[in-house]
């Protein structure tokens, strides 16, 4: 572990990873060590998770699972791939993965930002709780199932089964939609929504760089919410 | 002059249960949903009895001499092992599905005594946290109430694969008891149906869930014992597989282990019963080498010491009470008579938990029956049940001439049937006949 005049530099080549996440565990909200940069990640699990300080994490490389797991207040940009779970259960904060993210990325996610630059597969924002989440490419099946709140945008294509089983969360798609779970169908979109879907995207980088008429907006026939047999897929 | 006639006679396949189930489905075209553990027969630890001391085995005094009962958790990997001073602990069971004041109540209990609670599929309430000196942190498919503050903040981490009740199920928790507050935690609508998933979120089969593991690890910087809990069904090889993804502890629920609320068809059909799941996880881990290095906590029908003393007998290293633990509460209460009869049951027979009217206070969110449960009074109450389980316990063990409870082993036991000799794997009595010969 290096420190230039601000940035700490951790090589995961050299660093085990118990140090580096130690490290960044006893970080206090009023820490001088603001930046850090992470080099040769090599697909590691669990970089950067269960971070609770306001700095910014810089990894040049691809990370495997659980990439910011559970961060809160920290942005943590990943320069490469990042592999299951990235930004699992995030609770504040950004994660921005610069470029195609594995299944479940942004799964259960509570709170904070979660932009995707590539493509996200299976079962993006799975059971999210919050989070809003910008995937610049296409996302596969399953994406937002079970999804009760927060924002899913994605400026591609969605897979099957979009939204299945969903609940409060709302969902923005610009492109092709392979086809809807169950309980989940497509909404007017208004100007209201329109006007969220910009702050979205603002907050994402995207200020004024995507028409947002081009989406369309899915998201509960709330059919599920009391439990009668005849709604039964 | 009349003839004779027989007398009428019901039958044994289409009983009056049966009856009634047909008659109820025909008239509402849904399954029936309830709360509680499988309630058909099926062999128990009543179908075992100790042997006992004899010439060849040499007793202990009494209530005098020592026999110990406390056990530490999580010492394969967690930095932070815990110590519980009795074998039983309590089973995790929602706020959402219990009241805020039961689970103060379960915390108040398990306290006095020296052992841990379990937070559920809803998060971690203050109550719970505050009245709880050991409090084990469920990590469940839905991730409700899911944070890392909660996390850091428990002494052990469970992940939850599955329930006895309902192995391959989810949880439901109808809109009744949707409260406020139980939305909140959940971020959900005030008085949905809630459906709680049956699959984790972000991990798939055990080479997955080896990485999780691994993420919560890190993430309570490699503090914390962290279960693995299982509803039996392929207990030998789901306990291989969660040691082999890093367990520090395996917990098995069998079949009789109770629900906040689930289909009574997969409640009664599906899983196995809790006898027949502790040898085979316990050969799993002798197997491995770590029978006693990776902890067992069984669940799932047990009530008494001399349950505990059996599960113990057979390997596991402690049991978790959660039906049990509800009844020493009030639940089910005979002084309520009157007031279960207007929900068309009875005590001992009401599992409509799910219905939120529990006259009890325990498993409903209505603040007016919440104050019907004195959480210090059931504390208390629940901290001598468990007293007296954990004093049963030693007393069978000193019989068996043992100085702490883990000492029994299956050489104590014998079967009084044929099916529990084969699952338990002890000599059916007055035999040395083992039947099914010990084949996994």
């Amino acid at each position: 572990m290096t420190s230039g005049d601000r940035t700490h530099v951790v090589d995961l080549a050299s660093t085990p990873l118990r140090q580096l996440n130690s490290a960044l565990h006893r970080l206090r909200p009023d820490t001088n060590q603001t930046l850090w940069r992470i080099a040769n990640p090599r697909g590691s699990h669990s970089v950067a998770v269960g971070v609770d300080a306001p700095i910014t994490i810089e990894i040049d490389g691809h990370v495997g699972y659980y990439c910011a797991g559970m961060n809160k207040n920290a942005t943590v940009v990943v320069n490469g791939n990042a592999g299951v779970g990235v930004a699992e259960n995030i609770m504040s904060g950004t994660v921005h993965v610069k470029g195609d993210a594995s299944q479940s990325a942004g799964a259960t996610g509570c709170g904070g930002t979660l932009v995707i630059d590539g493509n996200a597969s299976a079962r993006c924002g799975i059971s999210m709780k919050g989070v809003d989440i910008v995937v610049k490419g296409n996302v596969g099946h399953m994406s937002a199932f079970m999804a009760q709140a927060g924002t899913l945008a994605v400026l591609g294509d969605a897979g099957e089964s979009l939204g299945d089983s969903i609940y409060e969360a709302r969902l923005y798609v610009r492109g092709a939609v392979q086809g809807l779970g169950a309980d989940c169908i497509e909404k007017p979109m208004t100007d209201h929504h329109k006007a969220k879907l910009a702050r979205k995207l603002a907050a994402a980088g995207l200020a004024g760089a995507i028409d947002v008429s081009q989406f369309r907006r899915y998201g509960s026939a709330r059919r599920l919410y009391h439990f009668h047999v005849d709604n039964v897929y | 002059m009349n003839q004779p006639t027989t007398t009428p006679r019901k039958s044994a396949t289409f009983d009056d249960y049966a009856l009634s189930e047909i008659r109820r489905a025909a008239a509402t075209g849904i399954y029936d949903i309830r709360g509680g553990g499988a309630k058909r027969r099926v062999p128990h630890f009543d179908d075992l009895v100790f042997l006992g001391a004899s010439i060849s085995r040499y007793p202990l005094e009494g209530y005098r001499e020592r026999c110990g009962t406390n056990v530490v958790l999580g010492s394969r990997f967690a930095s932070k092992p815990i110590e519980l001073k009795i074998p039983i602990t309590i089973a995790g069971m929602s706020f959402g599905s219990l009241s805020a004041t039961a689970k103060e109540a379960l915390g108040r209990g398990a306290s006095a005594v020296g052992t841990s609670t379990t937070t559920g599929d809803g998060g971690m309430t203050a109550e719970e946290r505050t009245h709880s000196s050991l409090l084990v942190y469920q990590v469940l498919p839905s991730r409700y109430g899911m944070n890392p503050d909660d996390l850091r903040r428990a002494d052990a981490i469970e992940i939850v694969v599955g329930q006895g009740a309902k192995p391959g199920g989810g949880g439901m928790l109808l809109g009744q008891k949707i409260s406020e507050r139980v939305a909140d935690m959940r971020v959900l609508p005030v008085g949905i149906d809630q459906r709680s998933a049956c699959r984790h979120p972000d991990w798939t089969g055990p080479d997955d869930l080896q990485i999780k593991i691994e993420e919560l690890r890190e993430i309570t910087d490699w503090e914390k014992p962290i279960y693995v809990k299982v509803g039996a069904s392929r207990p030998y090889y789901d306990t291989a597989l969660a040691v082999k993804a890093g367990a520090d502890v395996v917990v098995l629920d069998g079949m009789q282990g109770g629900t906040a609320a689930t289909q009574e068809v997969f409640i009664e059909n599906v899983g196995l019963p809790t006898l027949s799941a502790i040898r085979p996880a316990v050969q799993a881990l002798i197997d491995l080498g770590l029978h006693r290095k990776v902890q067992l906590i069984v669940s799932g029908g047990v009530r008494n010491g001399a349950d505990v003393a059996k599960a113990l007998a057979l390997g596991a290293d402690v049991v978790s009470i959660g039906t049990a633990a509800l009844v020493a509460l009030g639940d089910n209460d005979p002084a309520l008579e009157e007031e279960y009869a207007k929900l068309g049951t009875t005590p001992g027979a009401y599992d409509d938990w799910h219905e939120g009217r529990d006259p009890a206070g325990i498993t409903t969110q209505d603040p007016e029956l919440w104050k019907r449960l004195d959480p210090v009074k059931a504390g208390r109450r629940l901290a001598n049940y468990l007293a007296v389980m954990t004093l049963e316990a030693q007393t069978i063990a000193r019989a068996c001439g043992k100085s702490h409870v883990h000492n029994l082993e299956p050489e104590d036991l014998v079967a009084l049937t044929i099916e529990a000799a084969a699952m338990a794997r002890v000599p059916l009595a007055g035999t040395e006949w083992i039947p099914g010969g010990g084949v996994l």
